[in-house]
């Protein structure tokens, strides 16, 4: 008997708090700012838990570097600075507009903070775009993983002639990565447009919200194709005159592994590094996926004018695991793409 | 809800102002083409620290203003860096620990172990190329010849 009074009791007091509350304050917290602060405390846990994920990583690569500096000279001229550069400014762009989408869900902005999270999330696309293409042109060299790794001087891979990839005078890889992306903005597209068939004004928002962040990718994949075939032609145009032919896509590296110093840096050795690249960067590539699929449900909820100013945790929670993401790339860009 | 308890109109919100936000993302990109830049100068093996303390300096902008960790509880920043500290642990032991066997791994006879071949099993090199030999970078001009697969860690 005594359980169902208490039980009773709680619910009451339940409702009494729940008129001081608002919406989405858990019973079982005394008010909205302990909620938020319980919440930080977790987020900042979570935070701990991935930089030590990421750390065994760090520490694979610290180890690798202090014992074969060369392997990584040679390396990291695989590696594009300018693409990881402008990757670099597209996720600092994203930082700052999660930043500012925190502080208009803490005014209470709902629609300005939408926009400023669906620019993120466009940023986080891009991103992945522009890293597709840094990875198909390395698969179709085989800079790849220590087991695969099978670079050749002088190599360059043939043109594709058919399907998309020759249409588009492309890399097969990029348009076996582009698969997902592609399939998801037709997806999201007919979404949008059935939804506002059916004047469900707030669904068809929020997929052409998921449409545009998809389109990112596209647009990063063509700035980052763009961008490569203009190195490449750059390239065979200059050591062309030297070598007596014109396809050494990589005639500077060429030129730089015959110094005496660079005889240990073997093949397989320059795979650990791809090894230890890939697992970084892909690593984080994860985290840029999941940040855009967290960033999706913040906007739905920005759509839904959820955010108040004693309201804001989710937004806030996210923009710190976003930062976190951008700060593991402000290490990960001069580690791998800035060795000399 | 009341908010008697707390020191301004946004209660327990800290709104960063633009023109802060705006300044710190404008440093961050600076900063980037700083260290892009330095890294075409000869700078010898100092290099690898400067590029460190222009991202450490990045970070700490990041964390401050991005994150908000200016206007942050002191336990939540003691429990985040307190991740630090175990990293340090793990780097740390982990570099002490390779060097004590080193040389048992110098020693370790290399040859004797069975030589995989590195052999091209993908695409050959264009028919068009002039290149009738393909070489793997800076080593074995022969294609076929066995190769000593051992990485050495």
């Amino acid at each position: 008997m005594s359980t169902v009074e208490t039980t009773a009791d709680s619910h009451d007091e339940h409702h009494d708090d729940h008129h001081d509350h608002g919406e989405f304050i858990a019973h079982h917290f005394d008010n909205a700012e302990q909620q938020f602060d319980s919440g930080k405390l977790g987020i900042w846990a979570f935070l701990v838990t991935e930089v030590l994920f990421f750390s065994g990583l760090f520490v694979a690569y610290i180890l690798y570097r202090y014992h074969h500096p060369e392997v990584f000279v040679d390396a990291s001229q695989f590696l594009d600075k300018v693409l990881g550069g402008i990757n670099t400014i597209v996720l600092l762009f994203s930082s700052l507009t999660m930043a500012w989408a925190v502080r208009a869900a803490q005014l209470g902005d709902n629609s300005f903070a939408g926009k400023l999270v669906l620019i993120t999330m466009v940023c986080a696309a891009i991103f992945l775009g522009i890293k597709a293409v840094e990875y198909s042109h390395k698969w179709d060299l085989y800079i790849l993983p220590v087991s695969y790794y099978n670079y050749m001087e002088g190599y360059h891979p043939e043109a594709e002639t058919g399907g998309i990839a020759g249409a588009l005078n492309i890399s097969k890889w990029l348009v076996t990565l582009s698969f997902i992306p592609g399939v998801l903005l037709v997806a999201f597209s007919a979404g949008a447009l059935v939804m506002a068939a059916n004047h469900k004004r707030l669904m068809a928002q929020f997929m052409l919200g998921l449409a545009l962040m998809m389109s990112g990718y596209f647009v990063g994949a063509f700035a980052g194709q763009t961008y490569q075939n203009w190195h490449e032609a750059n390239l065979a145009a200059e050591h062309g005159d030297h070598h007596g032919h014109g396809h050494e896509a990589h005639g500077d590296v060429a030129e730089n592994t015959t110094g005496p110093e660079s005889q240990s840096a073997w093949p397989p050795q320059i795979g650990v590094f791809f090894s230890i690249y890939y697992c970084m960067t892909g690593l984080h590539a994860i985290h840029v996926v999941a940040g855009m699929i967290a960033l999706s449900w913040l906007y739905f909820r920005c759509l839904k004018a959820h955010f108040r100013p004693d309201y804001f945790g989710p937004v806030d929670y996210v923009g710190l695991y976003w930062h976190l993401v951008d700060l593991i790339w402000i290490y990960l860009f001069p580690l791998l793409y800035l060795i000399n | 809800m009341t908010d008697s308890n707390h020191h301004d109109d946004h209660g327990f919100a800290h709104p960063a102002p633009v023109k802060l936000l705006l300044a710190v993302f404008v440093s961050l990109v600076a900063l980037t083409i700083i260290t892009v830049v330095l890294n075409d100068l000869p700078l010898g093996s100092a290099d690898i620290m400067i590029a460190m303390a222009i991202a450490t300096l990045k970070a700490g902008l990041v964390c401050l203003f991005f994150m908000h960790m200016y206007w942050e509880k002191g336990f939540n920043l003691i429990a985040f860096f307190s991740s630090l500290f175990f990293v340090a642990l793990f780097v740390g032991f982990t570099l002490m620990d390779t060097g004590s066997y080193r040389d048992s791994i110098d020693s370790f006879p290399e040859d004797k172990q069975p030589a995989p071949r590195v052999e091209r099993s993908g695409p050959s090199v264009s028919s068009s190329g002039t290149q009738a030999t393909p070489t793997l970078v800076g080593q074995l001009p022969v294609s076929g010849v066995t190769q000593n697969n051992h990485v050495r860690l």
